[in-house]
């Protein structure tokens, strides 16, 4: 029989503890986004136009932030490192390791983008006096990013779900907050039902949040 | 004035410029005629450095383009380019696409180069399409926003690159005229074209490329009316 009885008072009681960790983890999915995009686009450029060591070094990082599973990675800058006398923060470990990813993920996504740019755009800016990085920041970036605008929305929504790893290694995010709020009530359901609903919430506004700048940013 | 003297391009080891001497003194128009492949796009590339070259030199008023120390983005900025794709920035409206050269390369302020945006747009017929995006511009009209765009930046030499070839044949008129109205306020032009009405009508001198050799140059009279070499001769025949 289902004899289980809700309580729904302690959870509601940390109600605002909850929503703080759940800035905290929006913090570090949207931080981990910017240090992503800006290692990712790096990623791209080089395995486009570098030979040797360098570019082993990043086609390696991206086949492994692709092909090994996340919680892999977050125990890699972890306990990985920790094993080797290299100790981080729970956040700094769990930034890393979203980091790491991001950046995999995205330096694919870019790099599809740079290539469907036709090299005449590079020409034609290039043809008018422009610099190299005046070309990129100016006419390729900007369309690059229009075509990685979804992708990029859809790995950011990932790393705020992929944050919750992060109470596995003792980080005090909104998962790790509910942990440890949980089991001191024994009410472990009712908190995490209440959980599930805000990173629920926060991807809905993310969305919602995109689509709206979408709709600013395009218009051609 | 620009001068090339002994110029030779490579693509790995197929050579595609085999030594080319050409001297374009200012306010000439120059058309360069010959077949697929003969190299005359290559030869553009490399008058404004957007191709490096392997033997020779190309000097723009004195200025050694491939030399190490010139700073290739300023010369550049004396030398618009048209090219055959059409190739207008998709993500800025018409002005922005005209507005940004001189914003970023030449450091005008935003509403100089709006202004000198507005000028150029409506030179070539676009006044009214200043805030509209290319993808909602025929191709034409994104060859005359192609040619404000070079404009904006005041050079003093226009390279066009087959500027109507990829045209609707209805679509030429509009571009063609728009050089011409270049050409006439003196503009110094070196134009390859397909377009043999064009190279009779407007150029000062006509030239005619083979296999990457400058086979033949002279008036449009003497290349259309009297062209001495036989690769010339059946060019002329096939196209006719
Ligand atoms: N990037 C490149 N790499 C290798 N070969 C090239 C490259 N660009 C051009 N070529 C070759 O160089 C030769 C000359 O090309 P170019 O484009 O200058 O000819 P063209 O006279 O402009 O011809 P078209 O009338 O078709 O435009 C051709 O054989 C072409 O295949
Ligand atoms: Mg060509």
């Amino acid at each position: 029989m289902f004899d289980y009885n809700f309580h729904w008072r302690p959870v509601m009681k940390s109600l605002p503890d909850l929503l703080e960790a759940g800035l905290v983890t929006l913090q570090v999915a949207a931080l981990s986004m910017i240090i992503g995009i800006v290692i990712g686009l790096a990623l791209a450029l080089i395995r486009m136009h570098m030979r040797g060591p360098v570019k082993w070094l990043a086609s390696a990082w991206v086949e492994l932030a692709r092909n090994t599973p996340a919680l892999f990675q977050l125990f890699f800058f972890g306990f990985g490192l920790g094993a080797v006398g290299i100790h981080m923060s729970p956040y700094v470990i769990v930034l890393s390791a979203l980091s790491f990813n991001c950046a995999g993920y995205l330096a694919e996504n870019f790099r599809g983008g740079f290539q469907a740019i036709p090299d005449t755009q590079l020409r034609a800016a290039r043809s008018l006096g422009m610099t190299v990085w005046q070309s990129y920041t100016r006419v390729i970036i900007p369309q690059v990013f229009r075509i990685v605008y979804h992708p990029l929305t859809n790995q950011i929504v990932w790393a705020v779900l992929m944050s919750s790893l992060g109470m596995l290694v003792g980080f005090r995010e909104l998962s790790g907050e509910t942990q440890a709020l949980a089991s001191r009530t024994y009410r472990i359901f009712e908190y995490f039902a209440v959980t599930a609903v805000i990173y629920y919430v926060i991807v809905k506004i993310i969305l919602g949040a995109s689509r709206l700048l979408a709709a600013r940013l395009f218009r051609y | 004035m620009i001068e090339i003297r002994g110029l030779k391009k490579f693509y790995g080891s197929l050579e595609v410029l085999k030594g080319i001497d050409l001297d374009v003194p200012k306010g000439e128009v120059l058309s360069v005629i010959g077949a697929s492949g003969s190299g005359k796009s290559t030869l553009l590339y490399c008058i404004n450095g957007l191709e490096p070259i392997q033997e020779g030199s190309v000097k723009v008023d004195g200025t050694d383009v491939h030399a190490k120390g010139t700073d290739i983005n300023e010369l550049r900025q004396k030398m618009g380019m048209v090219f055959q794709q059409w190739n207008s920035f998709p993500h800025l409206t018409a002005l922005e696409n005209v507005a940004l050269a001189p914003k970023i390369v030449k450091k005008k302020s935003r509403a100089e180069a709006r202004d000198i945006a507005t000028r150029q747009l409506q030179h070539v017929g676009l006044g009214d399409k200043l805030n509209v995006y290319p993808s909602a511009l025929s191709g034409g009209q994104q060859q005359r926003l192609a040619i404000a765009r070079a404009l904006a930046m005041e050079p003093d030499y226009m390279l066009f690159d087959e500027a109507t070839s990829a045209l609707d044949p209805e679509l030429v008129g509009e571009v063609l005229d728009a050089m011409r109205l270049l050409a006439d306020e003196g503009m110094t032009m070196i134009c390859v074209t397909h377009e043999m009405g064009f190279a009779r009508d407007v150029s000062d001198r006509v030239t005619f490329f083979h296999e990457g050799i400058l086979e033949e140059i002279g008036t449009p009279a003497e290349i259309f009316g009297a062209p001495k070499s036989e690769h010339l001769q059946k060019f002329l025949s096939s196209i006719r």
